[in-house]
C-alpha cells in the first residue's frame, strides 16, 4: 500500500469517526446532568473525536510524504486542513469549557467542510514556482488555524441563536436563522449532487468563446447543464441542452459552469431543506431549540468571545504578517491588494470591529452571536468565493 | 479644575465616576458610564476621569471627543471594511489581465463588464486603494487610534496605580461577581489568602480589606498594539518618499549587461542565462494532475552577475566594473546586495538575436546559395553587400510582425517575430526585385522574381524581467508588526483579574472583576474557597437582550 492510498483511507476514517462522535455528543443531551461526574457519553464522544483527529493527522503526514510538499497547496487540501483545524480548535475549547453541545455542532460543520473539500480535484499537483517555499506551510497552517479558532465563535454563536431566538412567532430573526441553517444545507446539497453525478459518470461538453477573443474554449460539465455558457455549443450530442444560457456578463473562463454548479447546489439544498421541514413540520431552529434548554447562554456568549480573542492574534500572525513576509520574498511586495489579501484585511477589520464592539454595553449576547455568524460568512467567502469567483494570484484551485 | 473629594479622603480629578481609591460611585457623575440606569457598575476604565467624557466646550474638546469615541472608531473600521471589499468586485487597475482587449482602464472595464464596469471605472474604484478618500479613511483610523488610546490609557493607568485594597461596600455589591458571607473564621481568611497567593495573585491587605490582583499588565495590551499599528501606518507613509522606497523594473537579455535603474548608474546587471523548467509529465507522482491541468512550470530562474562601478568614470569612456554578486535569482529566492533586492518577475522566451539569409535562384530546386548575409538584430543595417556582388536593401523591418486588417504592422519593438521587405539588387545590374520574408513566410511581390531569399540560420535568446527594490521602511514595518503582535497577545491571552474582600463584623463581602474570561476568575474563586464555608460568588450579569 502506498502513502497516497493510506492517506485517503485515513481521511475517510477520520470522517467516519467524527460522524460517530457526533452521535455520542448528541447522546449527552439526554443524560441527566450531575455536576460531579461528567456523563460517560461525553467522555466517549471526545475520545472518538481525538481518535478521528489523529487519523486526520496521519492523512496529513502521509499525503505530505507522498507529494513531497505540505498538503495545503490547493482548494481540496486547504479546506480539508481547515476542517482539521476546526476539530483541533474544538478539542482545545472543549478542554477549557467542557461543553458537550459544542461537539454536536462543531463536528458536523467540520464534516460538511471536509466533504465539500473532497468535491474538488484531489490529485497531487506539483507546486508552481511561487509556492515553492517553507512559507507555504508556515503561512497556510497558521492562517487556517486562526480561521478555525475564529469559526468556533460561529459555532457557539449559532448555538446561542438557536437557543435564544424566540421561535413562538415568525420574525426577521427566525427567518435569518433559517437562512444560516439553509446555507449549511446547501453545502451538503452540493456534495450529495456531485457524488451522485460523479458515480453516474455524467459529462457534457460545450464550446464557447470568452471575452470577445477568437479562441474557442471547451468546458466539461459534470452536472447536467441548467445554465449553459453564453453562446455555447453542446458538442456531446446525446446530452440534454441547457434550459437557458448564463447571462452575458459571465464571461470568465468556466464562469458558466461554476454558475451551473451554484444553481444545482441551491436547488438540491432547497430540496433537502424542504424534506427536513416536511418531516419536522416546523422551522429547523424551532426543532433544535428544545434540545438546548440545558445550555447556559452566558457561557455560550463567553466562549464565543473567547474564541475570537484567541483566534484573532493567530489569524493576524498567519493571515497578515506571515502572508506579508512571504509575499515580500516571492512577489517582491508584501502587500499588493490582491483579492485574497484584501479579504484577509476585511476579515481582520471585521474581527477588530467585533472586539471593539464588545467594549460597549448592548453588544453582548445575541448581537454578538449574529456578528460571529457574519465573521464566519466572511471567512468562507475568502476561502471559496475569492478562489472560485474573483480570480487573483491565489486562485490555485 | 473642580476636584472631588471622596468620603474616604481621596481627591479625585473632575469627571471621575468611581473614586480612584475606594471605588465609591461619585454622585452626579454616574450618567457618564451609564451606571445610573443599571445595577452593575461599568468597570470598563475603572470609572476613571476621561478627558472626552469631562470637557465639551472648545473646538479642541469637540474634535478630541469625536475621535476618542469607540463608536466612531468602529464606524471607521466598518467603512474601511466595506470600501476594501468593493475594491475586489472587479480587478484593480494593476491586475487588468494581459489577455484584455486593451489594458487602458477607460476601455477595459466597459468592454469586459459592460455598464457596471463603466460605472466602476468612473467612480474611480479601479484604483480604490490609492484613492485620496481611502487613504484619508486609513488616516482617520490612525488618528482615532492615537486619541482613543491617550484618552483612556492615562486615567486608567493612574486609577489602577492609586487603587486601594479598602473598597466601599457599594462598590463590591455592584460588581458582576458578588457574595456576602455572614460568618468567616480567621482561619478561613488565612486559608483563602494563602490559596490566592498560590494561584499567583498579588495580595494586598489593608486592615482586613483584601485586594488580590493578577495580570494587570494585560490591561496595557490594547495600547501597546495600537502603538504597533501607528508605527505600521507611519512606515506606510514613508514609502511615498523615493529615498525610503524604490521600485523599478528592468528587462535584461541573455548575454547582455545593462545598468540597474534607480541606482544612479552605479550598478550593472548581466544576464548569463534564463532558465524555464516545467514538471516532467511522466513523473509518477504528478502524472494525473498534469494530464488534467496541463503543463505546470517548475522554475523561473535568471543567472546573473551584478557589477558596481569602481573609481571615477570619465564621461564617454567605458566604466570600470567590479563584481559585487553572482547568483541564481529564482522565485522565492531573490538576490540582495548593498540594500537593493532583485526579484525574478517576468520573462520573454525566444527573442531573435540574429538571422542569416541566403540568396538563390527561384527555379533552382537545389536552392544552391549565391551568397548569404547575417542581420544582427541588436543593430540591423539598412543594406547588406554580398561577396558575390548581390546587394540587399532592407526596405521595411517589422520586429514583431502581425497583420492588422491586411496591413503588416509590428506589435512591439522587440524582435519576437521579425519580418522584412527586401529589395534584391542582382550583380548584373538588372532590375531590382522585391520580396517579403518572415518566419514561415516568403512572398514574391510580383510573382516574376528570378531570385529568392531563404532563412538559413537564426539565433534566439530569452529575456528576463527583474524587479529592483530598495525598501528602507521594511524594518519599521517589522518593528510595528512585532509590537502589534506583542500587544495583542498581551491583551488577549492574559486577563486582569481582581478579587476584593471587605470585612463586615463577623463576615465578609466578596466581589470580583475581570476584563475578560469570567469563567476563569470563577474557577479561581472556587479553588480559593474550597474547604471553607465562604459563599461562592453569584453572577449578577444582566444580559442586555
Amino acid at each position: 500500500m502506498d502513502f497516497l492510498s493510506i492517506s485517503s483511507t485515513m481521511l475517510y476514517t477520520a470522517f467516519i469517526l467524527y460522524l460517530i462522535a457526533t452521535f455520542f455528543f448528541g447522546a449527552t443531551i439526554k443524560e441527566k446532568k450531575s455536576d460531579k461526574s461528567k456523563g460517560i457519553a461525553g467522555k466517549i464522544a471526545i475520545s472518538i473525536t481525538i481518535a478521528g483527529f489523529l487519523a486526520q493527522i496521519v492523512y496529513f503526514i502521509t499525503r505530505w510524504i507522498a507529494s513531497a510538499h505540505a498538503p495545503v497547496s490547493n482548494l481540496f487540501e486547504f479546506m480539508t486542513f481547515f476542517g482539521m483545524g476546526l476539530v483541533f480548535a474544538f478539542i482545545i475549547i472543549y478542554f477549557i469549557y467542557k461543553l458537550n453541545i459544542l461537539g454536536l455542532f462543531a463536528l458536523p460543520i467540520a464534516m460538511i467542510i471536509i466533504a465539500y473539500a473532497s468535491m474538488f480535484p484531489t490529485e497531487i499537483a506539483p507546486l508552481v514556482p511561487s509556492l515553492q517555499s517553507h512559507w507555504l506551510y508556515i503561512h497556510v497552517t497558521t492562517v487556517s488555524l486562526g480561521e478555525a479558532i475564529l469559526s468556533i465563535s460561529f459555532v457557539t454563536g449559532l448555538i446561542y441563536l438557536i437557543r435564544q431566538v424566540d421561535q413562538s412567532v415568525r420574525s426577521k430573526r427566525t427567518t435569518w436563522l433559517e437562512i444560516v441553517l439553509f446555507s449549511l444545507i446547501v453545502f451538503i446539497g452540493f456534495s450529495v449532487i456531485t457524488v451522485a453525478f460523479n458515480l453516474s459518470g455524467y459529462s457534457a461538453q460545450f464550446e464557447y468563446t470568452v471575452n470577445n477573443s477568437n479562441n474557442t474554449i471547451t468546458t466539461d460539465y459534470h452536472l447536467p447543464p441548467i445554465a449553459g455558457p453564453n453562446d455555447g455549443e453542446l458538442i456531446t450530442g446525446d446530452k440534454m441542452s441547457p434550459l437557458f444560457d448564463a447571462p452575458e456578463w459571465m464571461r470568465g473562463v468556466d464562469a458558466a459552469r461554476k454558475f451551473n454548479t451554484i444553481i444545482w447546489s441551491v436547488l438540491s439544498g432547497l430540496v433537502l431543506y424542504g424534506l427536513i421541514r416536511l418531516i419536522l413540520r416546523k422551522r429547523i431552529g424551532a426543532a433544535i431549540q428544545p434540545l438546548l434548554k440545558k445550555v447556559k447562554p452566558d457561557l455560550l456568549d463567553e466562549v464565543s468571545y473567547r474564541a475570537v480573542a484567541i483566534g484573532f492574534p493567530v489569524f493576524t500572525l498567519g493571515g497578515i504578517i506571515f502572508a506579508s513576509i512571504w509575499a515580500q520574498i516571492a512577489w517582491d511586495r508584501f502587500w499588493g491588494w490582491d483579492p485574497k489579501e484584501v479579504w484577509a484585511l476585511v476579515t481582520w477589520f471585521f474581527y477588530a470591529a467585533f472586539l471593539h464592539l464588545r467594549l460597549s454595553r448592548g453588544w453582548h449576547g445575541e448581537k454578538s452571536a449574529w456578528l460571529a455568524v457574519g465573521g464566519f460568512a466572511i471567512i468562507m467567502f475568502n476561502l471559496l468565493a475569492v478562489n472560485l469567483i474573483l480570480a487573483g494570484l491565489h486562485s490555485y484551485a | 479644575m473642580k476636584n472631588i473629594k471622596c468620603e474616604c479622603g481621596h481627591v479625585n480629578p473632575e469627571g471621575t465616576v468611581l473614586c480612584e481609591a475606594c471605588g465609591k460611585p461619585i454622585e452626579g457623575n454616574q450618567h457618564i458610564d451609564g451606571n445610573d440606569k443599571k445595577k452593575l457598575l461599568n468597570m470598563r476604565y475603572d470609572g476613571s476621569a476621561r478627558r472626552s467624557q469631562t470637557y465639551n466646550k472648545s473646538i479642541v474638546d469637540k474634535i478630541w471627543n469625536f475621535f476618542s469615541s469607540v463608536k466612531i472608531g468602529v464606524w471607521l473600521i466598518v467603512t474601511a471594511l466595506i470600501a476594501s471589499a468593493i475594491g475586489t468586485i472587479y480587478p484593480q487597475e494593476m491586475y487588468i489581465p494581459a489577455d484584455a482587449v486593451s489594458r487602458d482602464p477607460s476601455i477595459f472595464y466597459e468592454d469586459r463588464y459592460g455598464i457596471t464596469g463603466q460605472i466602476y471605472y468612473q467612480l474611480g474604484f479601479h484604483n480604490l486603494y490609492g484613492s485620496w478618500w481611502y487613504m484619508l479613511l486609513i488616516a482617520l483610523i490612525g488618528i482615532s487610534l492615537v486619541i482613543c488610546s491617550i484618552d483612556r490609557f492615562v486615567p486608567l493607568y493612574k486609577a489602577l496605580k492609586i487603587q486601594k485594597a479598602r473598597r466601599h461596600a457599594s462598590f463590591l455589591s455592584r460588581q458582576r461577581l458578588y457574595s456576602e458571607t455572614e460568618h468567616v473564621t480567621s482561619e478561613e481568611k488565612n486559608k483563602i489568602v494563602s490559596s490566592l497567593k498560590k494561584q499567583r495573585y498579588k495580595v494586598t491587605d489593608e486592615n482586613g480589606h483584601i485586594l488580590a490582583e493578577k495580570g494587570r499588565f494585560s490591561r496595557w495590551g490594547p495600547y501597546v498594539n495600537h502603538i504597533g499599528l501607528i508605527i505600521v501606518l507611519i512606515a506606510a507613509l514613508l514609502r511615498f518618499t523615493p529615498f525610503m522606497y524604490l521600485d523599478d523594473y528592468v528587462w535584461v537579455r541573455e548575454g547582455e549587461q545593462t545598468v540597474i535603474p534607480g541606482t544612479k548608474g552605479e550598478y550593472y546587471i548581466k544576464n548569463k542565462d534564463f532558465i524555464l523548467e516545467t514538471y516532467d509529465e511522466n513523473d509518477e507522482r504528478f502524472q494525473k494532475a498534469i494530464k488534467k491541468e496541463g503543463m505546470v512550470p517548475k522554475n523561473f530562474q535568471t543567472n546573473v552577475i551584478v557589477y558596481k562601478e569602481s573609481g571615477e568614470t570619465i564621461p564617454g569612456e567605458e566604466p570600470e566594473l567590479e563584481e559585487v554578486a553572482e547568483d541564481e535569482i529564482r522565485m522565492n529566492h531573490p538576490l540582495k546586495f548593498d540594500g537593493y533586492t532583485l526579484y525574478q518577475a517576468g520573462y520573454q522566451l525566444n527573442e531573435f538575436t540574429s538571422m542569416t539569409f541566403k540568396v538563390h535562384e527561384t527555379d533552382d530546386p537545389e536552392e544552391t546559395s549565391l551568397g548569404n548575409f547575417k542581420i544582427d538584430l541588436t543593430s540591423p543595417k539598412p543594406e547588406y553587400k554580398l561577396d558575390s556582388g548581390f546587394r540587399v536593401v532592407v526596405d521595411q523591418y517589422y520586429p514583431d510582425y502581425y497583420l492588422d486588417d491586411g496591413e503588416p504592422k509590428s506589435e512591439t519593438d522587440y524582435p519576437r517575430n521579425p519580418a522584412y521587405v527586401f529589395t534584391v539588387h542582382p550583380p548584373d545590374g538588372s532590375e531590382p526585385e522585391m520580396s517579403f520574408v518572415g518566419i514561415g513566410k516568403n512572398v514574391d511581390a510580383t510573382g516574376e522574381n528570378d531570385y529568392k531569399l531563404g532563412i538559413q540560420d537564426f539565433k534566439m535568446r530569452d529575456v528576463s524581467g527583474i524587479t529592483v527594490r530598495r525598501d528602507y521602511t521594511l524594518p519599521l514595518f517589522i518593528v510595528g508588526a512585532l509590537i502589534f503582535m506583542f500587544g495583542v497577545t498581551q491583551g488577549m491571552y492574559w486577563q486582569h483579574r481582581r478579587i476584593w474582600i471587605h470585612p463586615t463584623g463577623e463576615g465578609i463581602l466578596m466581589a470580583a472583576h475581570t476584563n475578560k474570561n469570567w469563567f476563569g476568575v470563577k474557577k479561581d474563586i472556587e479553588r480559593m474557597i474550597a474547604d471553607t464555608d465562604i459563599k461562592m460568588v453569584d453572577d449578577q450579569q444582566e444580559l442586555d437582550d
